[in-house]
């Protein structure tokens, strides 16, 4: 009886639980805003994020956008050469790359290592009560844990980004030219042809998007964290696993509502 | 609904000028469990109270209340006069300004020096001056016997140096009152001991008012003025040491003299 009840109220549950992290993310975002608004946005606290957030993911973001950028190539010269496409894998590797593939993968990566990375540092600082110790000496955390990682991730996105995307094309045009064959000259010409700064815009905006949606919810895992180590543990995975579903989610309909700003094949 | 003005009502109930800290009718649960039940307790200026009762009573969540750390469900809290629980979070600067609190575990920054654990008050109140700083520093670490390990980590530093820095943190923005939550816990009996004379020294030389939550019951005799006892959910004794060694009440004795009949 107590089994099938708890069955029938598990939707309306689920969908309250929802609700109340809706609300939470909702209040995080907006003393997030009177942060902003208070213009104290310590910039040396935001400079150090830059570089563990920017500088530090460069490596994971180069390797997963150029060997992406390489295998996707690598799948699709192969099929399109069966219908005498091949000269288009540039263009279509490129706008992929633009449009999708490089700001996803780089926004999946960063939520593994950035977001994990503040999940942690920031639970860890609040099962520690170094959390309290900053609101017992006047200082929002907000104000100084989220915001200065909120700007830094929000400068850094764009060009992690950009970076996927400029490593994933040069990997595809290696393969291209040393793996294929192909003359050089088709593969720029047709990648050059096709994509055009709409293209770059949208993986440039998306970043922008994940950065700021990664940093809520990681932020928010870290001050939610309680009951020690398990509880940090937990409000880390849950971080990652969050942010990549939220990510991967957002995408889909941010993809929809740019492609009308920015529509596709336009050229 | 509009939010309510924040109170200045004097805090004083009983006609006196000098109360600094407030408490009316308290009352804070956590889920079923009820962990303060009607408190109600005022503190004088410079005035010096160990909070005792068995773990998990609650002492540390009535300290909380008054910093403003958590907000009780039903009740007053005020601190110079001032409703804490009316505040928001951004409005309790100037409270804790006035107010500050050393933690079980001293609650240190790991990647700051002791140095600059301690100056992190100072910069973020918005004191620029590196020679004032250093000055205050130096003046702070010298109170709590650190000077020569400034520029060590947390990690490096042992428990009773980790509540020395916590309290050197407390008191470098000239704070009005701390508030101690088991400094000597962990601590060897001359670690303890120390605790003690600096928080002694700390009461003598700059009239700070201080509420420390305590299970050792020499500190106990060794440095209040008064003294509470919190027993589910409510205070069961306050007064002097003097009347906690005469309290004819078998829990508090029970309690003071380590008897384990207070669980049962």
């Amino acid at each position: 009886m107590e089994l099938s009840s708890g069955l029938l109220t598990l939707p309306g549950r689920t969908f309250l639980h929802f609700l109340v992290y809706l609300g939470q993310l909702t209040a995080l975002m907006h003393e997030l805003l009177i942060a902003v608004r208070s213009g104290v946005w310590r910039l040396r606290l935001v400079a150090q994020q830059i570089v563990s957030i920017g500088y530090g993911s460069q490596a994971v973001v180069i390797v997963t956008g150029a060997f992406t950028g390489a295998v996707f190539t690598f799948q699709s010269y192969a099929k399109f050469k069966d219908f005498g496409f091949e000269t288009t894998v540039g263009a279509v590797v490129s706008v992929a790359l633009c449009r999708e593939l490089g700001p996803v993968l780089a926004g999946l990566m960063v939520a593994g290592r950035v977001g994990a990375a503040m999940a942690a540092d920031i639970g860890t600082m609040k099962v520690t009560e170094q959390v309290d110790a900053l609101r017992v000496m006047g200082v929002h955390p907000v104000d100084f844990l989220v915001l200065p990682r909120f700007l830094a991730m929000m400068i850094s996105m764009p060009f992690l980004v950009a970076e996927s995307i400029s490593f994933g094309l040069f990997a595809s045009y290696l393969v291209t030219s040393f793996g294929y064959d192909m003359p050089s000259t088709w593969y720029l010409t047709h990648m050059l042809d096709h994509t055009n700064m709409e293209d770059l815009s949208i993986g440039m905006i998306k970043g922008f998007v994940f950065g700021m949606l990664i940093t809520l919810i990681s932020c928010h895992q870290g001050l939610s964290a309680e009951n020690g180590a398990v509880g940090v543990g937990l409000g880390t995975t849950r971080a990652v696993v969050i942010s990549s579903l939220v990510l991967l989610i957002v995408n889909f309909f941010l993809s929809i509502l740019l492609n009308y700003v920015f529509p596709i094949g336009t050229v | 609904m509009a939010e309510p003005t924040p109170s200045t009502t004097p805090a004083s109930g009983n006609g006196s000028t000098n109360v600094f800290i407030e408490l009316r009718d308290v009352y804070k649960r956590f889920g079923s469990q009820e962990v303060l039940r009607g408190i109600n307790l005022t503190l004088q200026h410079g005035e010096t109270l160990c909070l005792i009762g068995p773990s998990g009573e609650g002492k540390t969540v009535m300290m909380k209340h008054i910093i403003g750390l958590i907000k009780p469900e039903r009740g007053e809290v005020y601190v110079d006069g001032v409703h804490v629980n009316r505040l928001k979070e951004r409005e309790m600067a100037p409270i804790r300004k006035k107010v500050s609190m050393l933690f079980q575990g001293a609650a240190l920054f790991d990647n700051l020096t002791v140095e600059q654990n301690v100056a992190f008050p100072l910069l973020e109140h918005g004191v620029r001056d590196r020679a004032e700083i250093d000055r205050r520093v130096r003046a702070a670490l010298k109170d709590v016997d650190l000077d020569e390990h400034r520029n060590k980590y947390p990690t490096a530093l042992s428990g009773g140096m980790r509540k020395r820095t916590g309290i050197a943190r407390a008191i470098i923005d000239h704070s009005e009152c701390i508030l101690y939550d088991e400094p000597n816990s962990g601590l060897d009996p001359i670690g303890s001991d120390v605790i003690d004379q600096m928080i002694l020294r700390m009461q003598r030389r700059y009239n700070i008012t201080s509420i420390i939550v305590t299970h050792d019951m020499r500190s106990v005799f060794k440095i209040a003025n008064r003294v509470a006892m919190l027993y589910r959910g409510e205070i069961r004794f306050l007064g002097t040491p003097t009347e906690l060694r005469e309290c004819t009440d078998q829990i508090v004795q029970d309690f003071i003299n380590g008897r384990s009949d207070i669980t049962g």
